[in-house]
């Protein structure tokens, strides 16, 4: 296009938006816009450039432009991948599991504790197994909070316990135990090679051979938990990012009253 | 560098004063007691090592039998130089016979007290030597090839396997890293021993063993004679194994170790007193070695609010700095630690940053400050978690940070994979080539922002050293003042394995190690 000449370029593509033909949109309707990086072990070089590309194209990339490579040591190389997506899905069709609560701020969930509950709700929660990230648990529970959400040890008529990080997961359930916690809040923050999803079904399946899987709420939170995760993990409920304490806690006190055991 | 923040410097020697009281006041502890770890560092600096057919390494061996069947509270060493006397056998040859059950240390008869400490001090002046070579050796690379003036980039690696981590120190310290951390493998920290040989599996991290030392130090010694650069090995010792590590540190040429005197009480839930004690000898290890030690400020920041409680980092600051005088560990390797932790959404958040980090490079001249990065609000959002470890970079060269531990974008997201590194390292020395004399062209307005706050962070820790003072360090535990986080003084782990000394306690390597090498 260069010179001041018009594109000759066929642009076929329907652009009306479909929402059974789902695409990635760049800066046009189905345009299929995508970036990807890697790293391969291969010596950074033209030969390099071509296996991204190749690699690309059979991600589904149509037209994949290798904008960047570099050497990140002399068998490692690094690659940034435009290309134009060939697939589409039907969003009509896609159903996710999401938590279904309308959310109550700090004091709606500590009015519902005195109108429905008439007592303290006991919410115990950890850094379980190997992950030494506290971030997750300090952002539902400490006084403080996140982003403008205050945490459960504010809330009245909640006895908040943050165990800390790297708690294993027998150690949990007996503190659960022996608080008699109402629920049970779980945090896998920075987890390798998928490690998480392991330790939190060792959790389910002790609490379940302890005989308490069906005497609390159950709940995991995370970067990469998702609800439909933790639903499949056999969790209540899980908490990906955006999710604030008073989400937590609103589905908490719901639950219980609607499991009215309490 | 030309103070710039118009600091009150009485307030300043006011704080410094009440720490050294606080200090004074814990060294009266730990002058009195000694630990298992400390027993078995003494072990390991006697030169026992390996394990026996259960895998249990041979210093606890050696530990577990005097605690069994003698008296702990007279020292290893005690024991050992005994039956060195009676034997003739090294301490090594000694530690295989106790754990093929031939000998019983407690069942000899006491020899001269004299004689005991001629057989032990000969051994442990050998071994210290090894330890002041391998100073050597380090010194002797600095002054063939020069050190770097700037922040030294710090990485970590933490895939698990040794092996697979010397692939990636190996692509980080061509790159452009100058330390390269091996993370722990989790839980290790409450670990009371060390595991022992190479070590290919871990969670999160790779175990820290003699052997793993040795493997990553070669490698990095071989990276850094090709890019003509001495590559620093770290690693971690806080925990219930603090002075052991700091040993094998010391003998595989460890260069910055993780050594903070509160870290592990507060984070790991390990008793105070079972932590001060080994604080104190792991900090003259690593004195008399050469090594940096970190500090773990940054820490209080990921659990308590970095606006509200600049001030807890400060004073504990001041207290590491106190406790690690008392140990004998020059301020030039004092790594004390903070942190750009500030919500990004705060207005003028960067000024504050600023404000800290250049209070205490002006409170703390010539400690080569550890600078963290941002993690509670990386959000998953790796295009703004860039930006964010792009203001923080630019921090450190506004304000001469030293052990610059850089931010990955990926920061919640995985360990780093190699390009989160490589990008990382990219960012970074852009910033600091890009803006490398920027803090000395600028001055900070009189009652500014930047000004002000320094004051009020300075005012805020001054009176909160004050009340520790008054308190004792113990007590200041106990309430929950540092992080949130209260710990009883008889609670956490490892208590057990703290122990009165008696009058004929001693430990050899004080005195050879104490003050470093001057």
């Amino acid at each position: 296009m260069s010179g001041g000449l018009y594109s000759t370029e066929s642009k076929e593509f329907d652009k009306t938006l479909n929402l059974t033909k789902l695409k990635p949109y760049g800066d046009t309707m189905n345009d299929g816009k995508v970036q990807v990086s890697l790293t391969l072990p291969v010596e950074a070089n033209e030969r390099g450039a071509e296996a991204a590309k190749q690699l690309a194209k059979q991600m589904g990339l149509n037209n994949p432009a290798v904008s960047h490579y570099e050497a990140l040591d002399k068998e490692f190389s690094f690659y940034v991948v435009y290309g134009t997506l060939v697939h589409h899905v039907n969003y009509e069709e896609i159903h996710v599991e999401t938590v279904d609560v309308e959310t109550m701020d700090m004091h709606g969930v500590e009015e519902f504790i005195v109108d429905n509950i008439k007592r303290d709700v006991v919410i115990v929660g950890a850094s379980t197994g190997t992950d030494a990230h506290t971030v997750g648990i300090d952002a539902v529970m400490n006084m403080k909070g996140y982003a403008g959400h205050y945490g459960l040890e504010r809330y009245k008529g909640v006895e908040a316990y943050n165990l800390g990080s790297q708690v294993a997961n027998e150690e949990f359930i007996k503190k659960a135990i022996e608080l008699k916690a109402d629920a049970l809040l779980v945090s896998q923050t920075v987890t390798q090679k998928d490690v998480h999803v392991q330790n939190l079904t060792h959790l389910v399946e002790l609490m379940e051979a302890e005989g308490i899987r069906d005497k609390m709420i159950l709940i995991a939170g995370g970067a990469r938990i998702t609800h439909e995760l933790a639903k499949e993990l056999g969790y209540d409920a899980g908490f990906g990012p955006g999710k604030y304490a008073d989400d937590v806690a609103t589905f908490v006190v719901e639950e219980m009253v609607k499991r009215g055991d309490f | 560098m030309q103070g710039k923040l118009n600091l009150n410097w009485e307030k300043v020697a006011k704080a410094r004063k009440s720490a050294k009281n606080i200090a004074i006041d814990a060294q009266n502890f730990i002058e009195l007691h000694t630990t298992v770890s400390v027993e078995r560092t003494i072990c390991r600096l006697l030169g026992i090592d390996g394990i026996d057919e259960f895998e249990v390494p041979l210093p606890n061996v050696v530990v577990d039998h005097i605690t069994d069947k003698g008296n702990i509270s007279l020292g290893v060493a005690q024991y050992i130089g005994n039956a060195m006397v009676e034997t003739g056998k090294s301490p090594q040859e000694i530690a295989d016979a106790i754990s093929k059950k031939e000998i019983d240390l407690t069942k000899f008869d006491w020899h001269d007290a004299f004689e005991i400490k001629l057989a032990i001090d000969k051994i442990a002046l050998e071994n210290v030597e090894k330890i002041k070579v391998n100073r050597g050796k380090r010194e002797a690379f600095l002054d063939t090839h020069g050190d770097k003036s700037g922040p030294y980039l710090y990485v970590i690696v933490a895939t698990g396997n040794i092996y697979e981590d010397v692939t990636q120190a190996v692509a980080a310290a061509k790159q452009g890293a100058d330390v390269i951390a091996v993370i722990r493998t989790t839980g290790q920290s409450l670990l009371d021993f060390v595991p022992y040989g190479a070590t290919t599996e871990g969670f999160g991290g790779t175990m820290a063993t003699q052997e793993n030392f040795r493997i990553m130090r070669e490698a990095l010694d071989k990276v850094g004679e090709d890019e003509k650069r001495y590559i620093r090995l770290c690693n971690y010792c806080s925990g219930l194994c603090m002075p052991e590590i700091a040993a094998m540190g010391a003998f595989e040429r460890l260069d910055v170790m993780l050594n903070d005197a509160l870290y592990g009480i507060l984070f790991r839930d390990i008793n105070m007193k079972r932590t001060m004690v080994d604080q104190y000898f792991s900090r003259i290890i690593n004195g008399f070695a050469g090594v940096i030690i970190n500090t773990g400020e940054d820490n209080y920041l990921t659990t308590a609010d970095a606006v509200e409680e600049a001030h807890t980092v400060l004073a504990s600051q001041f207290i590491n700095e106190q406790f690690a005088l008392f140990a004998g560990l020059p301020e030039e390797q004092m790594g004390l630690g903070h942190a750009f932790e500030i919500d990004p959404n705060v207005e003028n958040g960067f000024l504050l940053e600023l404000s800290q980090a250049q209070m205490a490079r002006e409170i703390f001249p010539k400690a080569p400050l550890k600078y963290m990065p941002p993690t509670k609000f990386m959000t998953g959002n790796i295009f703004k978690g860039h930006v964010q470890d792009t203001l923080f970079n630019m921090v450190t060269i506004m304000t001469g940070q030293k052990l610059h531990l850089l931010g990955m974008m990926t920061e919640a997201i995985h360990t780093p994979l190699m390009s989160d590194r490589a990008l990382s390292i990219e960012n970074a020395r852009y910033i600091f080539n890009n803006m490398k004399d920027l803090g000395d062209e600028i001055t900070y307005k009189k009652d500014g922002i930047i000004t002000n706050r320094a004051a009020e962070v300075l005012d805020k820790a001054t009176d909160l050293i004050e009340t520790i003072e008054g308190e004792g360090i113990f007590t200041t535990l106990e309430k929950g003042i540092f992080a949130g986080i209260k710990r009883p003084a008889d609670g956490g782990k490892g208590l057990a394995g703290v122990f009165k000394k008696e009058e004929a306690y001693f430990n050899p390597f004080i005195k050879l190690m104490h003050g470093g090498m001057n």
